[in-house]
């Protein structure tokens, strides 16, 4: 790892006063760690947030609920109000990484997580988000945990986080702080298809700090599960998931929430899902012509086009159980 | 603890007829109908043998609390740390090396590539006069030649003040190539496949009896199958780590390393030094699984930049050098053809492979070995065949061989029972031979159904329904597989010497490999049963080439080949101390003949008559007593290597020696998305005797568990274009977690074998045999899906 220097923000005010480029916070450190140690990130300052203090989980008066940014992934599961009123968000974050990584890990970082492409550590071959308009190595090669959704000549890799494809299923919005000011960026818009900038990521601004992530009060979110589909039972990334909410009335489809993991550069909202399921019968072919439906935009690459049948599946079976009211 | 007092030997019977369960504790009597009974009681324990017990680790305290080092963790005065440059290529000439900038970084000592390194003699040619020239795992002279021969192979060392100094400054070096044409798809080279090459040191790979081509084509039943399994990578838990210290012309070497005399006598070979000069510690080595068998490049580089430098280097290679830089399984592609009468018996057995090697080394992997020897097929025909890439040689891994080839024969029995519409237990009772299938050799010992009708009777097998997805628990679809383990029974020369001292403690010095298996606590157990001494009073000293020279640990064969030399040490040692008892008036053994005095209680006795070694000792005014085992002059050990192949040839001409065992297996799988979880285990082994109960079934357990990762997730990818593995980290090589390992059910038949010493068949390699065909034939038992292609992930069930 290159040497860089370090400091230690005392308050977001220091922190984002002194970010400029070259410098990276440094929050949960389990991923940025990863990478300067790999040689694919290397800053020459590292800021810590760390004690910052970004920890809180707030209810507001309208059911709003504020989530600190450097709560602690363990911590956000674990919260009561988290588990009755989302679920599926507590799910999501406990079937990430391992007890000792979500001990570290916080919400602002599990944001900012890096693919887990294969190409895109290894700095020996092409990359175009490591190394703009050095090639992409995934395409043509080892692609089977790849994106199915929104890729570009330039990029087919996935966003790699679990809590993610739950914030984008209940409409979260990211708060982000920089000597400028405070903005709100909503989560589906936080995260950015690769197009042919794949190196850039995010909406944020390389001086903006992520402060909190609002979750808007959402009575279908108790109704909902997170299902993880993965090569072993444990510690591996998804190669699909489905964040899923499901209210149903008389039958029928009154309220869904559906996003799925694994399958982008971003976790991806079901908007087409959604729109074919609400008012729609609560029966398993409805769920299937639904998730026909969202996938029918999806393009296989040379070794990944199960995940389409995968994706489809695993929405059907996830809808099914919270339909039949299966705990999760 | 008991022991007649004579002379051991290959063919010496086992004093018991009894045995434990290791997984339980409990006692089984007699020899075709175990019994499971309850835990003996200390009373009745005190007349059986300590052999067997499943005592604690003698070293696991000090494993536990950090006490043990291991390679890496010598802190020698002025210690400097070394980095690996690996190539990017797959073959070509380096034409430069630009070092410039890893050498301006700020704490880089030096910076060694082929134009600056210290000469090196290539490694030798293999000769069966010298064992120890099959040490290296590559041909390659590294750093002494600008030719790359694959994606991966070191091409300089950086050396600098501490670790982080030399990793950054590693990357900052630049090689240029000139790359040349290179092979290294290795299904696109199918075609090109060659016979195996004869090697005088390896067994024939092939091997017919009848025309089973012609009897596959006649056979009212038959199955006719395709399969391939992946490269796979070791992954032991401590990456290969090497601290090298020269004082003038001597050479200390830490390393983790499986083989010590072969790794010492490689390296004396590389830098022109005689033996006597170099050392080789390797008192605990974090997992081997063959990975450490042979003498990989960090081995040799670590000394090369202790000398160019002239400072004490620790190379402590990281997880992605060792993908790069050290061989693992190679990648397999097998056809199993099975012919039989409409009742289920074979008429022909056909199984052929092919596998890969390095241009630059691997060894022929034996994967149609368990072939050679489970059914009763009135025509066998087996064959391997190879394929030589540009690639990193491949070297043995866990079981090589049969732990894919009995993936693949194991499948192919199960569907032929579905073809038959016999039990799959049904249909191996009707094919087990008598006698070695293809030579009819006589079985040392042999009891594979036995293990099938326990473990059936443990697993309960029969509350399996045969047909395809006919068992369901909620959701999941519930499959049952079986399948027979089956690893053959190898011995190796060791040198032991044992040291009886006038206070009743005893030293047991060999340069034997604790590689995580318990190897010190078996032998502990072995020297007391030996000796009548408690394990408490037993001290044993391995790991080091100062000792007398072990055997590799590898081919299951440490614990046998050890213990074969332990117990003739141990029998000089009583002999001395019976021989000096009896020139004493006083003692009760005067007059008493040898064959009737036994090792007990801490001296010899005959029934009640005797007395304890420190009386003996003391009355005769010794010290110590001691038995030595093996030569240390270069003309004893050719005769002791000559002495060795004679009996090795002797054995093989006479016996066929095999562990064996059956695996039982029940899975679950998400009918909605192809979810393969492994709910249950049931492994019976037959590893002759037990000496630790609870190491050897953690032995099986691992190998079971590794079984799994070869069943369901482990595949190393190796990109077609480039040659370079793509996967070289944990993260995305996927070995099983925990949540992927259920209770795994070990029973060991802990019968003797009557031609291995101390009747000890091996337990490391047998375990991870079968486990992938059992596997895949509970899968098809819950799916009705056939997967022929390892690893087993959900898409192809989908």
């Amino acid at each position: 790892m290159k040497d860089f220097g370090y400091l230690a923000a005392a308050d977001v005010a220091t922190a984002v006063r002194e970010i400029r480029p070259g410098a990276k916070f440094l929050g949960g450190g389990t991923n940025l760690v990863d990478l300067m140690r790999e040689g694919v990130e290397s800053p020459d300052t590292v800021i810590d947030i760390s004690r910052l203090p970004l920890t809180g989980i707030d209810t507001g008066p309208d059911g709003t609920v504020r989530i600190g940014a450097l709560v602690r992934n363990s911590d956000l599961a674990a919260h009561p109000m988290i588990r009755a009123r989302f679920p599926m968000l507590a799910q999501a974050v406990l079937m990430g990484a391992s007890g000792q990584l979500r001990n570290m890990a916080t919400v602002g970082g599990n944001l900012l997580q890096r693919t887990r492409c294969p190409y895109f550590y290894d700095g020996t071959l092409p990359c175009n988000k490591r190394e703009p308009g050095s090639g992409c190595a995934a395409i043509g090669g080892f692609n089977r945990m790849h994106a199915i959704l929104g890729t570009s000549e330039s990029c087919i890799a996935t966003h790699p986080s679990d809590m993610c494809v739950a914030l984008a299923a209940l409409d979260a919005t990211v708060e982000v702080e920089s000597v400028r000011g405070t903005r709100r960026i909503p989560l589906l818009d936080f995260h950015r298809l690769p197009g042919d900038t794949p190196h850039v990521e995010t909406a944020l601004e390389p001086d903006e700090l992520i402060t909190a992530v609002e979750l808007p009060a959402n009575p279908v979110a108790a109704l909902s599960r997170y299902r993880k589909v993965r090569d072993r039972a444990s510690y591996a990334f998804a190669l699909v998931s489905v964040a899923a909410a499901l209210r149903v009335e008389d039958g029928r489809v009154a309220a869904v929430r559906l996003a799925l993991g694994g399958v982008a550069a971003k976790p991806w909202r079901a908007v087409e899902a959604e729109r074919v399921l609400t008012g729609a019968p609560a029966t398993d072919a409805e769920f299937d012509r639904a998730a026909g439906a969202e996938l029918a935009q999806a393009v296989p690459q040379s070794a990944n086009g199960f995940k389409i049948e995968l994706a489809k599946r695993t929405i059907t079976a996830t809808l099914r159980r919270l339909a039949e009211g299966t705990p999760a | 603890m008991t022991l007649p007092v004579h002379e051991p030997g290959a063919s010496q019977p086992h004093p018991r007829g009894t045995g434990r369960n290791p997984a339980t504790g409990t006692r089984r009597t007699g020899r075709h109908q175990p019994r499971v009974t309850t835990r003996v009681d200390s009373g009745e324990a005190e007349q059986f043998s300590v052999l067997g017990r499943p005592l604690d680790r003698v070293d696991g305290h000090a494993k536990t609390t950090g006490r043990a080092r291991y390679s890496a963790e010598y802190a020698y005065p002025n210690l400097a740390h070394a980095a690996l440059v690996c190539s990017t290529i797959p073959r070509g000439r380096i034409t430069a090396i630009d070092t410039a900038a890893a050498a301006a970084l700020p704490g880089v000592l030096a910076v060694l590539t082929h134009h600056n390194a210290p000469a090196l003699k290539p490694p030798q040619k293999p000769t069966p006069v010298n064992l120890a020239t099959l040490a290296p795992g590559t041909t390659v002279n590294y750093l002494n030649t600008d030719e790359v021969h694959w994606n991966g192979q070191p091409v300089a060392v950086v050396v600098a003040e501490t670790v982080d100094i030399a990793l950054a400054a590693a990357r900052l070096v630049r090689p240029s190539y000139t790359e040349l044409p290179s092979t290294l798809d290795f299904k696109a080279a199918v075609p090109d496949a060659h016979p195996q090459r004869r090697n005088a040191m390896l067994m024939p790979g092939g091997g017919s009896k009848g025309d089973a081509e012609a009897a596959l084509a006649a056979a009212p039943v038959s199955v006719d199958l395709r399969f391939t399994t992946p490269m796979h990578n070791h992954n032991a838990l401590e990456p290969h780590a090497t601290t090298a210290v020269w004082d003038g012309d001597e050479l200390t070497v830490h390393d983790g390393t499986q083989n010590i005399d072969w790794t010492r006598r490689h390296l004396a070979h590389r830098f022109g030094l005689p033996l006597a000069r170099v050392r080789v510690i390797s008192t605990f080595v974090g997992g081997g699984f063959g990975g450490k068998g042979s003498v990989w490049a960090g081995t040799i580089l670590a000394p090369l930049a202790a000398r160019a430098t002239g400072r004490p280097v620790r190379l402590m290679l990281t997880r992605e050098d060792v993908y790069r830089t050290v061989g693992g399984r190679t990648p397999s592609i097998q056809r199993v053809a099975l012919g039989a009468t409409a009742d289920g018996r074979l008429t022909s057995l056909i199984h052929t492979s092919i596998t890969q090697l390095g241009r630059v080394g691997g060894h022929p992997e034996q994967v149609v070995s368990q072939s050679r020897h489970l059914y009763a097929a009135e025509n066998i025909l087996v064959e391997q065949r190879q394929v030589d890439l540009d690639a990193v040689a491949n070297t043995s891994m866990r079981a090589p061989g049969e732990s894919i080839g009995t993936y693949a024969l194991e499948v192919g029995m199960d569907e032929l029972a579905y073809r038959v519409g016999l039990d799959p237990i049904e249909l191996r009772r009707r094919n087990e031979p008598e006698r070695n299938p293809l030579d009819g050799k006589a079985f040392s010992h042999r009891r594979v159904l036995e293990t099938f009708a326990i473990g059936a009777e443990r697993f309960g097998w029969a509350a399996r329904t045969p047909e395809p997805g006919s068992m369901r628990d909620g959701r999941w679809l519930v499959g049952m597989g079986v399948a027979a383990a089956y690893h053959p029974a190898w011995q190796l020369p060791a040198s032991v010497t044992v040291r009886l001292a006038a206070d009743g403690s005893v030293v047991v010095k060999c340069a034997f490999h604790e590689i995580g298996v318990g190897a010190a606590t078996a032998q502990a157990q072995i020297t007391a049963h030996a000796l009548g001494v408690p394990v408490e009073a037993i001290r044993v000293e391995h790991g080091d080439s100062d000792l007398p020279a072990g055997p590799g640990a590898g081919g299951s064969a440490q614990t046998a080949s050890v213990a074969s030399s332990l117990l003739e040490a141990c029998a000089k040692v009583r002999r001395e101390v019976f021989e000096l008892a009896g020139r004493s008036a006083d003692s009760p053994l005067r007059g008493r003949r040898l064959a009737d005095v036994r090792a007990r209680a801490g001296g010899l006795f005959a029934g009640a008559a005797g007395e304890t070694y420190a009386r003996i000792l003391t009355r005769a005014g010794r010290s110590h007593v001691d038995g030595v085992v093996g030569s240390t002059s270069r003309l004893g050990e050719l005769a002791d290597q000559a002495r060795f192949v004679a009996k090795f040839l002797r054995d093989g001409r006479r016996w066929v020696k095999a562990a064996s065992g059956a695996q039982f297996c029940e899975v679950r799988v998400d009918p909605d998305t192809g979810e393969v979880r492994v709910s249950r285990w049931a492994g019976v082994f037959d590893i002759g005797t037990v000496v630790n109960a609870k190491t050897a079934a953690s032995q099986l357990r691992g190998g079971i568990v590794m079984g799994i990762g070869l069943a369901l997730g482990e595949e190393t990818l190796v990109d077609p274009a480039t040659g370079r593995i793509v996967n070289a980290t944990l993260a995305e090589y996927h070995v099983p977690v925990h949540a992927d390992v259920p209770h795994i059910d070990v029973t060991c038949l802990d019968d003797p074998d009557p031609t291995m010493p101390l009747g000890v068949l091996g337990a490391g390699e047998v375990g991870i045999t079968g486990v992938g065909a059992a596997v895949a034939n509970a899968v098809f038992h819950a799916t009705g899906r056939r997967i022929r292609d390892l690893p087993i992930t959900l898409d192809k069930l989908l």
